[in-house]
């Protein structure tokens, strides 16, 4: 469903602030925040604990709306949209990969991946599925419910589900963070994988510097503000870095 | 999105369960109550085409008052017989007498009777067989001074054919020899506790005191005439009243007392069946409300991966769509079972009634499934529309709740406007002028149910004061335990608060019960204190039926007895209407003091042959003066003129006497076969031991007549209003019980959503006991929130339907108040008892982990 070319922009973000509360109470969560996603790339965006990185992507997912600046997801302003145009925006475009990875516990593996095509009320493409399952190591475990799954396949089944309707953008929300690093480590080769094979543009927010060593370019976020903008980077750099940006 | 659902529902089989089970009560009571009545229904059908078993035509009395009385109907005389035997199109026919209060005396000396039904007694012809709707099960028909008793009441008393049985009906006991058994028809029908006597033709007469009398006559046809043509036939011969019907339509005549009887029952039980369901639609509702909100993540995560509102939507009312039809299928077959425990129940309560087997109609299945499954879709609107409502953004946030509703800033105005409604409504109902009884139960039931809304949306609010002094003594001696209990019950108001609702109707409603039944029974016995000053009093030993005049006669011999008066009581047409006419024997004063507005207590003694004295309203609506006439026609078609002698104003309680009353020896004169309601005696010395002791010995040959002193009398007299009292409270229960469900499925959801709280609790030390306890108190806690609410409001009902019926006095059952407080404790410690175990249960390692 990648209707964006691989190395033009699917999501573009414009001067955006955030600011919740009001009055006395009032915290500004982002400031002026501009940027565009390239197609095809997997970008991560880092920071300290209450930098607004969370924030960022849920406006940039439409999950949020901002106080003030514009949001286009594959060249669409999703300003004006209103619930049941943002909900076929989703269907269409996005996928998520959350840090609990929020499975539904009555459906098994395989249901739980084809959950988006079911909602949207399309038929799998039998070859892509399978391809999915491979690449995610899930065939096996296809009949297994959630809670017969350890932690690491319960987030394949997450990131299967995300990649299977080939949205034009998938958000993953600290996708390790409830992990151990081993299995850290694979899910963020599955994710890289899913760049590189199914060219799957692809946002990440971490506060992991391992993690966001995997990214093509990684963005980091302080006080609201990005405050760096680093091409793809080993871990020591991005530790450097946010060592840096002195939290 | 179905299949979804569908596993959702699976997914959370206990929750599903306990929620539904909220439903299934209710169905099963509408369905039961179907059941029940059907079953009933075509047992009396049964009963009535086999007694008209090939009869083509019968002829019956017909009354002068009202043509469609079908008790009490004159007898006519037996030379008819003959005449109707001589019509050229009457192959045979034949003539019977019956009566209703015949009655078979135990081998104890006592009334053998079986909860309240009818002692029949009957002539039987077996030299007709085509007529008979009985058959022997042994021994033989019925000589002189022989009697057939029907073989359900010889098995349960253990009699045997040959055995001596005495029996009394319009005279003293006689014995008779038992010549055999039989039963009703050929099949295995239940008469309902009725006894059954049947003799020869000229010993029942006697024993009616029907000689020379019959009470029926019944036709076969020759082959080859219409039904027309024998029925005009017949009438050609009928003197004054008497009448003619066929077969079929007589049999239609004699059901339609018993048809009414069954379709008030209906109404009745299904008004039960109604105030189970709804108090199951506020669990339906308060449970989904609860599991939608534990499902918030879930419901965020699909609306992040495409799903619309409305997707959400469907797919919660599929959930409570399918979980109404499983329990609507339950319900409606536990109906079957319920039916046969309400044949039970109301057997052991002292209303026997027949059965021909349980009959499941197809309206019962189509009625049970549609109101169970719309009450519980309708039940799970708002909860469904509040699952629509949770953001996508809640998917990736921890510990988020449902948005509050966008009206719940007015919830408390809106649900004080709907009891402040509901209250207007009922007081619209109960003393508005000019509206007709529909108009005046609508009003009542419509305020009845804004101001149960009311009440429930607004019971959120009472939650934090309530709690605090409810509370208070689990605090004071359950320590933490306790004290957190009571902090558990305030936390979420709404959620304690709908749950106590459910509870608070089904005691809104005893208690309104439990007051009326207080105020009838001590307005009658106000009435009583006020009006009797007799010692003794004797009446049937069932307390209704009326009893021979010649019983108390004996009783006029006992030495030291002053005063013997009879109240007898009849119908007559008067004005246009039918009223009842009561009549007293002379001494009325001697053991009744009226308030007279005119006249005095001497009127008693000077009615003689035209006199009469009226109550204060039919002497108002008729506009009846001391010497107004009154054109009175009786019965047997007698017409006779009385003149108002006294005017007398009855208390609240009600009097032994009609609008009319007349001396008794004017009643004889104008009735057949009269016989006394109550028989007041006074004695020298007044009530003693040896006084009662002189009186049962009097009275031995009339074992049917009992001899009461007063104050047993007032007891007894409001015996049957406990055996409906206790009817009521039975089916009441069955609200209760539903939500008594509500409260252990409210408990079990917040156990599984305190998971990792209680495992934080566990981990500083709170032992397993100390969580059972908890849990125990918060559920007594909102039990008893319940009760005062509902206690209190049923108070308010009481007082306000008391103020508008003239026959009840206000009156405190304190003792039956604090038993219902009593009881939602324990429904409350009941409720806790699975939740308890599952909170005690938990691994604390696994709770704090538990997500």
């Amino acid at each position: 469903m990648s209707n964006v070319e691989p190395n033009g922009t699917v999501v573009s973000a414009r001067d955006l602030t955030r600011i919740y509360g009001e009055g006395d109470t009032a915290v500004q969560a982002l400031h002026d925040v501009s940027l565009d996603v390239t197609g095809g790339k997997l970008t991560a965006v880092m920071g300290p604990s209450g930098s607004g990185k969370s924030t960022l992507m849920h406006l940039l997912a439409g999950l949020d709306r901002p106080t003030s600046g514009a949001i286009s997801i594959a060249g669409q302003p999703i300003a004006d949209l209103n619930d049941t145009q943002l909900t076929k925006l989703r269907r269409e475009h996005i996928g998520f990969v959350f840090q609990f990875f929020n499975l539904l516990p009555m459906l098994t593996a395989e249901e739980n991946v084809l959950l988006p095509l079911t909602i949207a009320g399309e038929k799998p493409d039998e070859q892509w599925f399978a391809a999915l399952l491979e690449k995610t190591g899930l065939t096996d475990r296809r009949k297994h419910r959630p809670s017969e799954l350890s932690g690491g396949q319960q987030q394949r089944v997450a990131i299967a589900r995300a990649l299977v309707s080939k949205p034009t953008v998938v958000f993953a929300d600290e996708p390790t963070g409830n992990l151990d690093s081993r299995t850290s480590g694979e899910i963020l080769e599955l994710m890289r994988d899913s760049v590189d094979s199914f060219g799957q543009t692809t946002v990440m927010v971490t506060h992991d510097a391992r993690a966001a060593a995997i990214a093509d370019r990684i963005l980091f976020l302080d006080d609201g503000e990005i405050v760096r903008d680093l091409p793809r980077s080993d871990a020591k750099t991005v530790i450097a870095a946010m060592e840096e940006i002195g939290t | 999105m179905t299949k979804l659902a569908l596993r959702a529902l699976w997914g959370r089989k206990l929750r599903t369960v306990l929620t539904a089970l909220a439903i299934v009560l209710g169905v099963a009571t509408v369905s039961g109550t179907y059941v029940l009545t059907d079953s009933i229904s075509s047992a009396f059908d049964t009963i009535f085409s086999s007694i008209y078993r090939g009869t083509d035509a019968a002829i019956t009395g017909r009354s002068a008052v009202s043509k469609s009385s079908t008790t009490n109907l004159p007898p006519f005389d037996q030379s008819l017989l003959g005449r109707v035997r001589r019509l050229p199109d009457v192959a045979a026919a034949i003539g019977g007498v019956a009566d209703s209060s015949t009655n078979l005396i135990g081998s104890n000396g006592k009334v053998i009777s079986f909860g309240g039904a009818p002692h029949l007694g009957f002539s039987v012809d077996p030299s007709q067989p085509q007529f008979n709707s009985l058959s022997l099960v042994t021994g033989s028909w019925p000589k002189s001074g022989q009697v057939v008793i029907d073989h359900t009441t010889a098995g349960k008393k253990k009699i045997k054919v040959g055995d001596t049985i005495r029996i009394e009906a319009q005279g003293t006991a006689i014995p008779f020899r038992v010549s055999g058994l039989v039963k009703f028809g050929t099949s295995g029908l239940d008469i309902g506790g009725a006894t059954l006597a049947g003799f020869d033709l000229a010993t029942a007469q006697k024993l009616f005191r029907k000689e020379g009398k019959l009470d029926q006559i019944r036709i076969e046809r020759k082959a080859g005439v219409s039904e027309a043509a024998l029925l005009a036939q017949v009438r050609s011969v009928l003197p004054p009243q008497t009448q003619v019907r066929s077969g079929v339509s007589q049999a239609s005549t004699d059901a339609s007392d018993t048809k009414s009887f069954t379709s008030f029952l209906q109404d009745f039980l299904l008004a039960f069946g109604g105030i189970a369901l709804f108090v199951g639609s506020f669990v339906i509702a308060n449970s989904l409300s609860i599991t939608i909100a534990q499902r918030t993540r879930e419901f965020a995560t699909l609306r992040t991966i495409g799903a619309s509102r409305r997707q959400i939507l469907r797919s919660v009312l599929i959930e409570s769509t399918v979980m109404g039809v499983l329990a609507s299928v339950v319900g409606l077959f536990l109906g079957l079972g319920l039916a046969k425990g309400l044949f039970q129940l109301f057997d052991s309560l002292g209303f026997t009634l027949p059965n021909s087997g349980l009959l499941l109609e197809g309206r019962t299945v189509v009625v049970a499934l549609v109101v169970g499954i719309l009450v519980t879709v309708i039940a799970s609107l708002r909860p469904a529309l509040r699952a629509t409502r949770v953001p996508p953004i809640a998917a990736v946030r921890e510990g988020s709740t449902l948005p509050p509703g966008r009206f719940a800033r007015y919830r408390a105005y809106g649900s004080g406007t709907l009891a402040a409604l509901g209250f207007a409504a009922l007081a619209f109902g109960l003393f508005g002028s000019g509206l007709s009884t529909t108009g005046i139960l609508v009003f009542m039931g419509l305020g009845a149910l804004l101001i149960f809304f009311g009440v429930a949306l607004f019971s959120s609010h009472l939650v934090i004061p309530l709690a605090t002094v409810l509370g208070a003594p689990g605090a004071a001696i359950g320590g933490a335990a306790g004290v957190l209990a009571r902090e558990n019950a305030q936390r979420n108001p709404q959620r304690t608060g709908s749950t106590a609702a459910a509870l608070m109707i089904g005691l809104a409603l005893v208690t309104l019960v439990a007051m009326l039944a207080q105020g009838i029974r001590s307005s009658f016995f106000g009435a009583v204190d006020q009006l009797l000053t007799s010692n003794y009093a004797v009446t049937a030993e069932n307390n209704f039926d009326p009893i021979p005049v010649a019983s108390a006669d004996p009783a006029r011999s006992v030495p030291g007895v002053t005063a013997v008066v009879g109240v007898r009581a009849g119908d007559a047409r008067i004005f246009d209407a039918t009223h009842s006419v009561t009549a007293i024997d002379p001494g009325g004063s001697k053991v009744v003091k009226l308030t007279w507005i005119a006249g005095s207590q001497s009127v008693f003694e000077t009615l003689g042959a035209t006199g009469a004295f009226v109550d204060k309203d039919f002497a108002k609506s008729n506009h009846l003066q001391v010497g107004s006439p009154i054109p009175a026609i009786v019965p047997s078609g007698t017409k006779q003129v009385f003149t108002v002698k006294g005017i007398f104003k009855p208390p609240p309680g009600g009097s032994p006497f009609g609008p009319v009353t007349i001396s008794s020896a004017t009643f004889d004169r104008l009735y057949t076969q009269p016989q006394d309601l109550f028989v007041f005696i006074n004695t020298v010395g007044g009530v003693t031991d040896a006084n009662t002791k002189a009186l049962d010995r009097a009275l031995a040959g009339f074992p049917n007549a009992k001899v009461q002193t007063i104050s047993q009398f007032k007891k007894n007299q409001a015996a049957g209003l406990d055996s409906v009292l206790n009817i009521l409270y039975v089916l009441l229960a069955l609200s209760v019980i539903v939500s008594l469900f509500g409260i252990v499925n409210t408990l079990v959801l917040t156990v599984f959503e305190r998971t990792r709280e209680l495992g934080m609790l566990r981990a500083v030390g709170m032992t397993r006991r100390q969580v059972r306890r908890m849990i125990r108190y918060e559920s007594v806690i909102t039990a008893l929130i319940g009760a005062v609410i509902g206690i209190a409001l049923g108070i308010v009902l009481a007082v306000l339907l008391i103020a508008r019926v003239d026959f009840i006095v206000l009156a405190w059952p304190i003792g039956s108040l604090v038993l219902f407080a009593l009881v939602a404790v324990a429904a409350g410690l009941l409720a806790a008892i699975l939740p308890a175990r599952r909170a005690a249960r938990l691994n604390v390692l696994e709770a704090l982990q538990y997500e």
